[in-house]
């Protein structure tokens, strides 16, 4: 009676058991945009071809989802088994120990392809910690009938006392067209995502090699006198309020003569269901003084595993699929290619269907390929990262500073007193997270 | 004379009544006539109010894309169980408070108010680290806990406020009738305190059903409410407006409706203490 209970006992707990092993669910954390969403919607094709991976998705804001995932992975939560985070995020996480480094992404998976610019931003000391889903730089989006009528010519290669000249000749207020549409609104995201690149350009660096802060040098006073001027002659009103959002809203509109801004816009500008100007849109690469360095940035978003997750295997098996070549076959299939995730993978420049689709296809890897973000700017830095300094403290500090520059659009401050304010908010920061002394 | 200047300043009072109410209702307007716009139209410049092509394109998107029900039935779970579980402890707490006052009542009344002040990201780490040994991570109890905790300050308040208002003669009339505590709470207290227990217990059920904090931070996706479902079409990236719009109308409707048929409830619970 005791055996049979006993197998009674046995044969139950293994009957409570199979069901929880046949099934392996993973919750995967993500952002709101469109190539993301268009991966929820394919989640079907990888559980057929992977009948035991059940998904969950949570969406959240960017900035939500950072903090979220950022708690969570502190902590050692567990609650996440597929991030989706930034360039900026994966080094600063990978050295803390806090995500699985990816090694078994399959044979055919070809890590070769991936754009190397890219790769060098989600790998440390070699090891690969995140893949990338899709990738962006920043690009100038010009209107070409504007700059036909003008009698200007857009080079390849801008230089940023054409790009000024252009934008004040370009500006008709009366007819509500700005020369120039650029970000302003506050964020280390936002415009100090733009103005860094811009600073670049011009051969100024967030901290020189000992980490000391460099707002106080003239590269960076060139940098915001230029940006402050020429938005203040040639921009929108309100800019310091504008964001990505904004600016595509008011080029889309026609009321932006140039926008210089993320490569990933460039569908959007010239989809003519969302845009008024859809077929009167040029690329050319983000402007330069001649240094060296472009004003564009590198970004891409990722898929990584945190290293509280108990189910890395069926993870890695996703990230694999969702980053893979045959992902963007697959979207291709359905949404057609001008909808596949770009700025990853070699092969995708090579498609002749997708260059056929997307006429901005070059400049995207042009600009991606001359962000380097592990030598970002003329003068050597102790930091990775092209618009931002993989840091911590970076989040915090690029916030700080970007603040001060939007009151100097908004005409709250000089150019000046915005760039002393942002070298003791810097300074004050990295003294006391132990820099500098 | 005296009647045409009481006329005029009946239509000027209204004018301006209905002028104020349409100026703090318009931010909600404007989200749900978004909402039944296209992405281009929510962000075009200049906008247009109501002449444009309407559509429930995003309405039908929204529910394709997230399961609008399972987010809401969590909400009024969370909601409703916090309020629950918040007046089960604040109706003793307030009485004994109101009725049998001691030296140190005011402190503790201030004590509670305290934790209302430190901003709820101060504790964030120590109350992630605690949910996460005691299993409570995306579960609805978890969130019934916190938003329990977190309002009972103002639910203990505001009941003590109503119950002050409440003659101690009533109660001791019920005393002398031979009424024991519970008698006294359940059939004389609570029935006169019923306007005040209502506007408490709505205006809890809103702060719960409205806390974005919390709820994103403790919850994925089992246990995630109508917050979450909002915060999944916000996007600095990329024109989500129309949908974002559709989904936070969406989201408000049920509470909308209630705050409505509550109305009166509610603003007479509200100003019961004042007045007096």
């Amino acid at each position: 009676m005791k055996q049979f209970l006993g197998a009674v006992c046995g044969a139950s707990c293994l009957l409570l058991v199979v069901p929880a092993m046949a099934e392996t669910t993973l919750t995967i954390a993500t952002v709101n945009n469109g190539d993301m969403i268009r991966m929820q919607g394919l989640t079907a094709e990888f559980t057929k071809k992977n009948p035991d991976i059940a998904v969950k998705w949570v969406t959240l804001e960017e900035n939500v989802l950072r903090q979220r995932v950022t708690t969570d992975i502190a902590t050692k939560g567990g609650q996440f088994d597929v991030l989706t985070i930034g360039t900026y995020e994966v080094p600063i996480w990978a050295k803390k120990g806090w995500l699985v480094p990816l090694a078994n992404l399959g044979a055919d998976y070809d890590v070769a392809d991936l754009l190397p610019r890219i790769k060098d931003a989600v790998s440390v000391d070699g090891k690969l910690y995140a893949a990338p889903f899709y990738g962006e730089s920043s690009m100038v989006m010009y209107r070409t009938d504007l700059f036909d009528k003008a009698g200007l010519k857009m080079p390849e290669k801008p230089a940023w006392d054409f790009v000024v000249d252009a934008a004040k000749k370009l500006t008709d207020k009366s007819a509500g067209v700005y020369g120039i549409c650029l970000r302003g609104k506050a964020g280390w995201g936002e415009n100090m995502a733009f103005l860094s690149a811009m600073a670049n350009s011009y051969g100024a660096r967030w901290f020189d090699e000992n980490w000391q802060p460099q707002f106080n040098t003239p590269e960076w006073k060139a940098t915001l006198s230029t940006y402050v001027d020429l938005m203040k002659q040639a921009g929108p009103p309100g800019a310091s309020s504008n964001g990505f959002n904004e600016n595509l809203a008011l080029f889309n509109a026609g009321k932006c003569a140039m926008w210089i801004d993320a490569t990933v816009a460039a569908s959007f500008v010239t989809n003519p269901k969302d845009s008024k100007v859809a077929d009167k849109v040029g690329f050319a690469l983000a402007p330069n003084t001649g240094l060296g360095k472009n004003a564009n940035w590198l970004w891409a978003w990722n898929l990584a595993i945190p290293a509280g997750s108990k189910k890395a295997e069926a993870a890695e098996k996703f990230i694999a699929w969702a980053t893979s070549k045959d992902y963007t076959k697959v979207v291709a299939a359905k949404d057609g290619w001008a909808n596949v995730p770009p700025g990853t993978r070699t092969s995708l420049y090579q498609n002749p269907e997708y260059l056929k689709v997307a006429p901005f296809a070059k400049l995207t890897l042009a600009s991606i390929d001359a962000a380097d973000p592990n030598k970002p700017t003329v003068k050597p830095v102790p930091y990775v990262g092209v618009q931002y300094a993989a840091i911590p403290e970076f989040q915090g500090i690029g916030t700080q500073v970007g603040q001060q520059f939007s009151a100097a659009l908004a005409g709250s401050m000089t150019v000046d007193a915005a760039l002393t304010a942002a070298q003791s908010a810097t300074e004050r920061e990295m003294k006391r997270a132990g820099y500098i002394k | 004379m005296a009647r045409m200047a009481t006329t005029k300043q009946v239509v000027v009072s209204t004018i301006g009544a209905w002028f104020f109410g349409f100026l703090i209702f318009f931010p909600i307007l404007w989200m749900v006539l978004a909402s039944f716009k296209t992405e281009l139209e929510a962000f075009a410049i200049p906008p247009s109010f109501l002449f444009f092509h309407w559509t429930t394109e995003n309405y039908a998107t929204v529910q394709e894309r997230s399961d609008y029900f399972q987010h809401a039935l969590n909400s009024v779970i969370i909601a409703g169980g916090s309020t629950l579980i918040a007046l089960l402890i604040a109706i003793p707490a307030a009485w004994s408070m109101a009725f049998s006052p001691t030296k140190r009542t005011k402190d503790i009344l201030l004590w509670m108010l305290s934790t209302k002040m430190m901003p709820p990201v101060g504790v964030l780490v120590p109350i992630y680290l605690i949910y996460k040994t005691f299993g409570l991570l995306d579960s609805r109890i978890g969130l019934i806990f916190i938003l329990c905790l977190g309002n009972l300050p103002i639910v203990i308040w505001m009941l003590f406020t109503y119950f002050k208002e409440i003659p101690r003669d009533i109660l001791e009339a019920a005393r002398m009738d031979g009424a024991t505590i519970g008698r006294e709470l359940i059939y004389v207290l609570t029935p006169m305190a019923i306007p005040g227990l209502a506007s408490t217990m709505l205006l809890n059920l809103i702060l719960a059903w409205n806390e974005a904090f919390w709820t994103l931070n403790l919850s994925t996706s089992n246990a995630a409410p109508l917050t979450t479902f909002i915060a999944s079409y916000s996007s600095p990236e990329g024109l989500f407006w129309a949908k974002l719009s559709a989904a936070s109308t969406l989201a408000i409707a049920p509470i909308l409706v209630l705050g409505w048929f509550s109305q009166k409830q509610l603003v007479r619970g509200l100003t019961f203490g004042a007045v007096k």
